[in-house]
């Protein structure tokens, strides 16, 4: 899995560059998400690194997919994220309770690592340094173009997907609190 | 660019996420790391599409319905967190053990 | 080695002396002959998804199903009475790679439509109907109906796929369909829960035996370069003593037997087939009577050449007839002191079965079908009558019947049919089939004297054959009187059961009577001229005239039987009180127990075997993912413990060890089972970088 490209080759498309910022700024937002010990910071964390792939997405030429997670993800589900925040009471200050105690964290980072490279491994031996080709951007009229025509049963699955968890999420979370349920929230 | 810079991403993000997953105790967290490794597959998706350079978008096309279905587990994730905080005064997922027979 | 070819060869001569048939390929008949084995099976299928709007709720499209079979079924044996068949079709399916020679072995699907595939056709099909007729009867108000007849239908489907089967890797599937479905069926009323332990008992037992029949088709089919039973045929045809089939051969075929033994339920492993009686009565009346457990004879007679040829695997023919005799005459035994009529009959079955391998064993291929055939009907007849009498006094136990004869006359009388053809009296079917196995024998005695103990084998296997006819006629006439003579002894007032369930019993009847009548030495050939249509000939001997000596031989023993039966039961009929005092001093606590079997298997077995490796495994497990999760902190105290274990089992013996393992990891145990997610999620990303690992290295 030698790759034949050298970093120096690598590094001097400008293109490169934006890629190795935003990676290094997603990873380390990423880890914070993990790692934080305040759940407010670990969602605006998850709102980098997914604004970073939204950038990843328009460095892939891939504008309406970029779009899409800005709006549906930081739009909409980080807003429902901090509303379950506040409304499980989760701690909004400093807490050490958050994660589970060091040799868990141990057992899973190895576990995680272990996957790492595992598929790290994977796409170097199966891919080593083949290169993207160049393309224009996707335009909107042909994602729609494919969605309506290749994808249209797939698609009106997804509505039906999101129409239960409408009424799921409706039916599961509607209660009226009783007595004690006001106290504990009040 | 060559594809394996985003493929690694990816892995790196998704492994991230599985260590969020096995590593956190509070149930929103353990979602927010799920949307982490949902968003590590979307950047999958999308190189993949690019590299094999696919006549309909079927890469893109994916990770639409990947960000369509996460918003709806988000959703649902999120009422039965409440649910359980409800009914346990708690939302940390350590203490949920109705699995155990 | 060499003594036992010896005992083969005139066999050989015998194959060889008429000049080759010929055969007709059947045509269109067996060109269709697939959908015996699909029409059923579509038929289960369509009972579990549509069977409670379908007619009669099921019973209807199973009933259909078995009718089209038997229909097909009838008119493929009398074409074959005709002219014999033999057809092979197959369909490529996929291949699954190459063996040591480098023959490709290929996949497929097929049926076969021969001599002994029809009679099984017919087998099936006829009881089937007649069983299916009967269940709606049997089974009217269970709450379970339509899965009971989706399971009995995917029964016969099954054991049609097996008796259909032209290739081991069919025979095998169908195998574990008739497997599945007995297990599915003996535990039909798992609300009790002896019931499922005696489904669980016969599917494990019928695993082990399964072993031996898997390891046995792994060896034949490489050896040959093939699944098909033609080309292991062709191979066995050939006679040449240095091919690979022949080397290995003996192993081959005892592999095979063992796996007989489990279907068939030879002794020592018979033990599930009378827990088998916790099924509904029908179910024990067609597949633990007539059809399943005839599996393993039917194997042996469809490999029968293979077993019967010098060099292949003959000397095995040792372990058969040992086998079988030990199990017609001990299981025979047991009969005489179960009080449920369903478990004397399951003994008895043991005992018939036994025949019929020893009839195999003995070289006798036409005999054992032949019993095979007309044991089918009087024992599945025997069966229903038992089932219309627990129908009526709702009891399984003798002790709650008796004066039966007055109230349920047609049940009774359809039953002293059965249990006189059973017996083997002129000119039932029984009769027939048990004489001819006799003559085998008696043959098999006096005409392979060279071979160097084969002939005092085959002449003291007659005498316990005889035995064995003597002890039946004496169990089945304390059934017969226990249950239909004396005193009624049971709760309410019994009744004749429904016309849907007597008709069957009658027809039953019939052929329990007439099936002994196509096959009668010298004057009626037509089973055996039926049966030799196949692609490589049996090369069996068959009696070419009645013996009368030994037919009347057969004939005091089952007589003699049947009067000893009724100085001791019927003496004292009317109040029964006396029956129980027939009691010979060792043998009694023996029988009692089942020899003790069931005890060894459970404390010799099953129970040493179940705590150390249950825990052992556990602790495996519990171990290896904890030092995982845990770090390598914890690495050391378990290397320590493992450490200590070791000592510990080198200073003080193994009783302290593994009581140490135990303490030492009983805690550790409990850590698989926490239902916390986030530990079942870790454990699937650690078994899929371990899987996936293992995939990329390897």
């Amino acid at each position: 899995m030698a790759l034949a490209i050298t970093f120096g080759d690598w590094i001097s498309e400008i293109e490169n560059w934006v890629f190795a910022v935003l990676a290094l700024v997603m990873v380390y937002s990423a880890l914070r998400v993990v790692t934080s010990k305040n759940v407010v910071h670990a969602a605006l964390f998850l709102v980098i690194t997914l604004g970073g792939s939204a950038a990843m997405f328009v460095l892939l030429a891939s504008e309406f997919v970029a779009w899409t997670v800005v709006l549906v993800y930081l739009g909409a589900v980080i807003i429902l994220i901090l509303f379950g925040v506040m409304i499980t009471r989760a701690p909004l200050g400093f807490e050490t309770r958050l994660s589970h105690p060091v040799r868990v964290q141990v057992g899973a980072a190895l576990a995680s690592g272990a996957l790492f490279v595992l598929i790290g491994g994977a796409m170097l031996d199966a891919f080593g340094d083949d290169p993207l080709p160049a393309a224009s951007a996707t335009r909107a009229e042909e994602i729609g173009q494919s969605l309506f025509e290749r994808f249209v049963i797939p698609f009106e699955v997804v509505s039906f997907v999101l129409l239960a968890a409408l009424i799921g999420g409706i039916v599961l979370a509607r209660q009226d609190p009783t007595v004690e349920e006001e106290e504990v929230l009040s | 660019m060559i594809i394996n810079q985003f493929l690694i991403l990816g892995a790196a993000l998704f492994s991230i996420g599985v260590y969020g997953v096995l590593a956190r105790r509070n149930a929103v967290l353990v979602l927010l790391s799920v949307e982490l490794m949902l968003a590590a597959v979307n950047i999958n998706l999308v190189a993949f599409d690019r590299y094999l350079q696919d006549s309909i978008a079927g890469g893109q096309i994916f990770a639409l319905f990947v960000i369509t279905v996460a918003a709806a587990e988000v959703g649902i994730g999120l009422a039965i967190v409440l649910l359980i905080f409800r009914n346990r005064k708690s939302a940390n997922v350590d203490e949920l053990d109705l699995m155990k027979l | 080695m060499s003594s036992l070819l010896a005992f083969a060869a005139p066999l050989l001569l015998a194959a060889e002396d008429g000049a080759p048939k010929e055969f007709s390929d059947g045509g269109v008949l067996a060109e269709w002959a697939w959908l015996i084995p699909v029409v059923p099976m579509v038929a289960a299928f369509a009972i579990v998804f549509i069977g409670k709007r379908s007619p009669w709720k099921g019973w209807g499209l199973a009933t259909g199903s078995m009718a089209f079979v038997m229909i097909y079924g009838a008119i493929l044996f009398i074409s074959n009475l005709n002219k014999g068949i033999t057809y092979e079709g197959s369909v490529a399916i996929g291949e699954i790679g190459t063996d040591p020679y480098g023959h490709t072995l290929g996949l497929e699907w097929g049926w076969m439509v021969d001599g002994l595939s029809i009679m099984m056709y017919l087998v099936v099909g006829l009881v089937g109907f007649l069983v299916f007729t009967y269940a709606k009867g049997y089974m009217e108000g269970d709450i379970r109906y339509t899965w009971f007849f989706a399971s009995f239908a995917l029964f016969g489907g099954g054991m049609l796929v097996l008796v259909s089967a032209p290739n081991l890797i069919q025979l095998i599937v169908g195998w574990e369909l008739v497997g599945v479905s007995s297990y599915l069926l003996i535990g039909h009323y798992w609300e009790e829960h002896e019931n499922s332990s005696a489904a669980i008992k016969a599917f494990l037992v019928n695993k082990v035996a399964d072993v031996g029949l898997f390891i046995g088709a792994i060896i034949i089919s490489l050896s040959v370069g093939s699944f098909r039973f033609t080309d292991i045929m062709a191979v066995i045809a050939e006679g040449d003593s240095q091919s690979a089939l022949a080397r290995f051969s003996f192993w081959a075929g005892v592999a095979i037997f063992i796996g007989a033994m489990g279907k068939s339920a030879q002794f020592p492993l018979h033990v599930w087939l009378p827990d088998a009686m916790a099924g509904p009565t029908p179910v024990s009346a067609l597949m633990h009577a007539a059809t399943m457990v005839t599996a393993g004879v039917y194997l042996i007679g469809r490999l029968f050449p293979f077993y019967n040829t010098e060099f292949f695997a003959d000397d095995t023919r040792y372990i058969i007839i040992i086998i079988g005799t030990l199990t017609l005459f001990l299981t025979g035994l047991l009969a005489l002191v179960a009080n449920d009529i369903k478990k004397v009959l399951a003994y008895s079955t043991l005992s018939q079965l036994g025949y019929m391998v020893t009839a195999m064993g003995a070289g006798a291929y036409t005999a054992g079908l032949f019993h095979l055939f007309t044991h089918a009907f009087f024992k599945s007849l025997l069966f229903l009558g038992a089932g219309s009498v627990i129908h009526a006094v709702h009891s399984n136990n003798m002790s709650d019947m008796g004066g039966l004869r007055k109230y349920m006359p047609q049940t009774f009388w359809t039953f002293l049919i059965g249990s006189l053809a059973l017996a083997g009296i002129v000119p039932l079917a029984g009769f027939w089939s048990k004489d001819e196995i006799l003559a085998s024998i008696q043959y098999a005695g006096q005409n392979y004297t060279t071979a160097q103990g084969g002939a005092e084998l085959a002449n003291f296997v007659l005498v316990v054959a005889i035995l064995g006819a003597f002890v039946t006629a004496f169990y089945m006439t304390r059934a017969v009187s226990l249950t239909f003579f004396g005193e009624y002894k049971g709760h309410g007032h019994p009744h004749e059961s429904p016309k849907i369930m007597t008709y069957p019993l009658i027809a039953l009847a019939g052929f329990s009577v007439v099936a002994g009548w196509i096959n009668i030495p010298g004057v009626i050939k037509w089973f055996t001229e039926a049966l030799e249509a196949r692609f490589l000939a049996p090369g069996d001997h068959h009696p070419e005239a009645i013996n009368f000596g030994l037919a009347a031989i057969g004939t005091v023993a089952a007589v003699a039987g049947i009067a000893i039966g009724y100085f001791i039961w019927f003496a004292d009929r009317e109040t029964q009180k006396e029956r129980d005092k027939f009691r010979i001093p060792v043998l009694y606590p023996l029988l009692e127990h089942k020899y003790y079997i069931d005890d060894f298997y459970m404390d010799g077995i099953v129970r040493p075997l179940r705590g150390p490796v249950a825990r052992a495994v556990d602790w495996f497990n519990g171990h290896i993912i904890d030092l995982v999760i845990n770090g390598t902190g914890w690495l050391a105290v378990r290397i320590a413990r493992v450490t200590y274990w070791v000592d510990q089992r080198g200073v003080d013996g193994v009783f302290n060890a593994s009581a140490a393992a135990t303490g030492g990891t009983g805690g550790l145990v409990r850590l698989l089972q926490t239902g916390r997610i986030q530990q079942y999620v870790f454990l699937i990303v650690a078994g899929t970088v371990v899987l996936v690992a293992g995939f990329i290295i390897f």
